[in-house]
């Protein structure tokens, strides 16, 4: 027996000197590391900001602490919204501070600029917090993975279900920027072929306080739907405003084509009800959902935004891959999370050469006053999911796409 | 454009609302520069204060002070912010500026500049960046009200009307008020009127807090609109800065007169070129320095 | 400066990448310049500027676009990056120059918000997004700037060359005719000088220079964005001359030390940095009006 034991440890010794070589470096530098790159404290920090750093060492601990034996650490830094401010950073944790991969990265701007980088340096980025399709497409790259939703997939859901509800006609007020542009094309595309009318569009800049004025060109146009291309605290003011010139009352309905629930718990239900716009997580939607959902209020005293769960299965997700190529080397891990099955919250998503991870989105309604429960999920009980838009549905097809890593 | 009257009023309304707040707040910066000066750079920061403070009376002054129920609503916070604002400035008056009135005046614009970063970057601490919507509209003051050409809300008239007033309150004592004489009088030659046994200093003090008080006022009026953030401050000043200038340097019926105007041009470039909307005022000021250097309303020097 | 302190700052710059994370100490050196450039006119000259952002953060986008779009070496990108600025700054310094004080800094800042809007609504800069993935290239056609040492001494290099541009300038009969006409305005017209054509020069001059710093800025990070031309950014150099010392030929190179190593250091901390740097800006004013570099110089000279 103890001979057993002794030849199945020497051939699992040899074994591993083996595959050592292999496996280029094992694990470099002794330890895996995951950088978090957010607003800390800008605009969107409410969307991914300290909560996402929660959610990423939720992912550590969910995981067991250490990957292939070795530690794995969180670092996270503020790139402010500023390109030049997040390429910095991450030059910084790869060049110096040996970072793996990096998470988040909210906002298109700082996405682009931090996945270029990143991709040059061989080092994989998972973004779960900017829009842009251009992260899959223009500006993809080898190591860039665009995780958790994009323009495209954003309207999908949201304008279909709108156009086929009755609302035909819609004027836009646009954020004045890449992403906002994008937005607003990829919803005309799908109002019109479905039979739609586009009225008009106003390009408001990025950061307007007061949208009472493009709310007053909107509400002259007669359209029916007054759709917002914008994100943040621009969706959330012009809600708000709509909401006091009582444009909503005069029977006008207004799409937000990004919304996250932390804009519905700032805008509350009364101004916020009978909104209709497509995520893709919340928390009440099934038990593993719920189960994060839980286990996040717990710790950071809030349900968690999309961004906050896409950083949370994004990290785990990352972590597989790691144990499963037996190292942490970029080419590698980035195979391995091309053949893997990706989890997200139950439902089953798989990363494709573009770097976009195709996986389901839900389309949900923001509850009324009256079908709110305070007694379930800590005041947070806001939407309900009225559809699952199946991933292959929800995002443009890599025959569509222009990425240049896909060959056709 | 062809645009329909309606659509036309609708939207000089807006902008005579938004001009109303430029008018307050360069007026101001204008009576502090005026007297003292200085440009208040800390202009926006207080005018951000005086609405935190609202948002704070309303929402966690019950609960710091242990009695939850404890509410300062949107009435009192009117009166109560101001004057807050207002013995928050003479402190920074008393305190740093009048150490500097012997040195060149560019060191008052940057004291105050310092006091700006201080505050924006403690509140940005504390408050959603986002902003926080400001709950306490009062009851009467809800809902719309139909203008014939659009339906306004009632709070926005209401603001409109506030300022409008407290800006001709102003230019009345100070323009047309032995007090004003006083003030006016201590611009041009502050030894003489000293030696008339006024007391000069003291005046500065108390023009600066009240200078300060309607940044603070402007504030307060502001929270129910626009979300209540540390940022929105910094988001104004400099447009402000513009109004000012414009206007002419320490002119108050320029200050209150341009304010208005520039809210109006503002609201149509929204209509014309909404991106150039935040931009067109430094467009006007470029256009109005080169021709008249001294602004609409301002002496030659 | 006597030839020891040049052959400190000399060795202390070749030897910083290997004390600091280099990219950090090539940050430090453009903000260096760029305040360098701006006590140029401030310090020198007494012209308080409010619209340098568009200089630097022009020079960035002209300079990124160059070398992206045209395929210009990093050499040419920052020279052309740095003719645009000159060209800039005498536009700016026509419309400007005639105006005082207050007035001055407000013409300089609407110039300011103008480039702004151009920055943000050009084809050519990418809006909100900037300009990205601006290639490091080859200096001279063979020097990889993509390795961090050859790009550290590249940086400062120009640095270097800037620096004793600036104190060629200050300690030359330009530089003593600036300083006269900062001190008595109406003296120096009566004496028979061209004043407004003077400062015209030291406003070109400064422009150029911060022009210099936001183009290498640019091949540093690849990037240009809005933040280089946003009205902060020309705050944040009147903080860094200030703080450092306006008038000094070193207190802007302290300055922008100063406020950029703790931006970079406090990062984790959040906002309070602003509290601190805020802080920082009102001592400085109200104690230290000739900054750390002009105080120590005092002490210094009042202890012999």
């Amino acid at each position: 027996m103890k001979k057993l034991a002794c030849s199945l440890a020497c051939a699992a010794a040899l074994g591993l000197s083996v595959t050592a070589p292999v496996n280029a470096a094992g694990i470099s530098n002794g330890e895996v590391k995951i950088g978090v790159l957010s607003d800390m404290s800008g605009v969107y920090s409410a969307i991914g900001g300290k909560g996402s750093v929660v959610a990423a060492e939720m992912a550590v601990h969910d995981f067991g602490g250490t990957v292939l034996g070795k530690p794995i650490k969180i670092v996270s830094a503020d790139h402010q919204n500023k390109a030049d401010v997040g390429s910095a950073v991450a030059r910084e944790w790869i060049d110096k501070d040996h970072v793996d991969m990096i998470t988040d990265i909210l906002n298109s701007a700082v996405g682009i600029a931090v996945q270029k980088l990143a991709s040059e340096k061989h080092t994989i980025t998972m973004n779960t917090g900017a829009g842009s399709t251009a992260l899959t497409n223009k500006d993809c790259t080898k190591y860039g993975i665009h995780y958790l939703y994009d323009t495209y997939a954003l309207p999908v859901g949201t304008a279909t279900a709108i156009v086929k509800g009755g609302g035909t006609s819609w004027y836009f007020i646009t954020a004045d920027y890449a992403f906002g542009h994008s937005l607003q094309n990829n919803t005309e595309t799908i109002v019109k072929s479905l039979g739609g009318e586009i009225k008009g569009a106003v390009q408001a800049p990025l950061g307007t306080s007061d949208f009472s004025s493009y709310l007053i060109q909107a509400q002259g146009s007669g359209a029916k739907v007054i759709g917002l291309a914008n994100a943040g605290a621009d969706t959330i003011n012009a809600i708000k405003q709509a909401n006091e010139f009582g444009i909503v009352q005069k029977g006008q309905q207004l799409a937000g084509m990004l919304v996250f629930i932390s804009d519905v718990k700032s805008l509350g239900l009364d101004t916020a009800k009978g909104l209709q716009f497509t995520t893709g997580y919340y928390w009440d939607r099934n038990d593993a959902s719920r189960k994060f959902g839980n286990a996040f209020y717990a710790k950071f005293g809030k349900m968690p935004t999309m961004d906050q769960a896409g950083v949370y299965s994004a990290v785990l997700n990352y972590l597989k891959a790691v144990k499963a190529a037996g190292t942490d080397n970029a080419d590698a891990v980035r195979a391995e999370l091309g053949k893997m099955k990706i989890d997200f919250f139950g439902s089953v998503g798989h990363i494709r050469a573009d770097g976009l991870n195709v996986h389901d989105m839900y389309l949900v309604k923001v509850k009324s006053p009256k079908e709110f429960n305070p007694n379930v999920g800590h005041g947070w009980d806001l939407l309900k999911v009225e559809a699952t838009i199946p991933g292959d549905k929800a995002y443009m097809s890599l025959a569509q796409g222009s990425c240049k890593l896909v060959k056709k | 454009m062809g645009l329909p009257l309606d659509a036309v009023l609708a939207q000089a309304m807006l902008g005579l609302t938004q001009g109303a707040f430029y008018a307050v707040l360069s007026l101001g910066l204008a009576v502090i520069f005026g007297l003292l000066n200085i440009i208040n750079f800390a202009h926006g920061a207080l005018y951000m204060l005086g609405a935190f403070l609202a948002l704070i009376g309303l929402n966690q002054l019950g609960g710091w002070i242990g009695a939850p129920d404890f509410q300062i609503n949107f009435w009192a916070a009117l009166v109560l912010a101001p004057l807050l604002v207002g013995l928050f400035g003479i402190l920074i008056e008393r305190t740093m500026l009048s150490r500097l009135y012997k040195f060149d005046h560019l060191y008052g614009l940057l004291l105050t500049f310092g006091v700006a970063l201080v505050l924006q970057g403690f509140f940005t601490n504390y408050y959603n960046v986002n902003g926080t919507p400001y709950p306490g509209t009062p009851a009467s003051l809800r809902g719309i009200v139909n203008l014939g050409f659009m339906y306004f809300p009632k709070y926005r008239l209401f603001a409109l009307a506030a300022s409008l007033v407290v800006c001709f309150i102003t230019w009345y004592v100070i323009e047309r008020t032995k007090l004003g004489a006083y003030l006016r009088a201590g611009t041009e030659k502050p030894e003489l009127v000293q030696a008339f046994g006024i007391n000069v200093p003291l005046m500065i003090t108390l023009t600066y807090g009240f200078g300060v008080a309607l940044a603070g006022l402007a504030g307060v009026l502001a929270a129910p609109i626009y979300s209540v953030g540390p940022l929105m401050g910094a988001n104004v000043i400099i447009t402000v800065f513009a109004v000012v200038v414009i206007g002419g340097m320490g002119s108050i019926l320029g200050s209150i007169l341009t304010g208005l105007a520039l809210g109006m041009v503002e609201g149509i470039t929204k209509v014309v070129y909404p991106p150039a909307a935040n931009t067109v005022i430094f467009f006007v000021m470029v256009i109005i320095l080169l021709v008249r250097p001294a602004g609409l309303f301002g002496r030659e020097v | 400066m006597n030839r020891i302190a040049w052959i400190t700052v000399i060795v202390l710059g070749l030897l910083a990448p290997f004390a600091v994370y280099p990219v950090l100490m090539m940050e430090l050196l453009c903000f260096a310049l760029f305040a360098c450039a701006f006590n140029l006119l401030l310090g020198y000259s007494g012209l308080l500027s409010f619209g340098h952002a568009a200089f630097f953060g022009g020079a960035a986008y002209i300079c990124g676009y160059a070398v992206t779009a045209w395929h210009l070496g990093p050499l040419q990108g920052i020279l052309i990056g740095t003719a645009f600025a000159g060209g800039l700054g005498l536009v700016f310094g026509v419309l400007a120059i005639r105006r005082q004080g207050i007035y001055f800094a407000m013409i300089t800042l609407a110039l300011a918000q103008i480039i702004f809007f151009l920055c943000l609504k050009m084809p050519f800069t990418g809006g909100e997004d900037g300009l990205q993935g601006v290639p490091r290239g080859m200096l001279f056609g063979f020097i990889d700037l993509n390795k961090p040492l050859n790009m550290y001494y590249t940086v400062f290099a120009i640095f270097m060359i800037c620096f004793w541009l600036i104190w060629r300038a200050v300690n030359s009969p330009f530089g003593q005719v600036l300083s006269a006409i900062r001190e008595n305005e109406a003296r120096a017209i009566s004496l028979g000088y061209s004043v407004e054509r003077i400062k015209l020069l030291a406003f070109v001059l400064s422009a150029t220079l911060a022009g210099t710093a936001g183009a290498t800025k640019s091949i540093v990070f690849q990037t240009a964005s809005l933040t280089d031309v946003s009205w902060h950014t020309s705050g944040e150099v009147i903080l860094m001359t200030l703080v450092g010392g306006m008038g000094t030929l070193l207190g802007p190179v302290v300055g922008a030390f100063t406020i950029v190593g703790l931006q970079h250091e406090l990062s984790s901390i959040g906002s309070w940095v602003t509290v601190i740097i805020g802080l920082t800006f009102i001592v400085c004013v109200l104690v230290f009006r000739r900054g750390m570099v002009g105080e120590l110089t005092r002490l210094w000279k009042r202890s012999f």
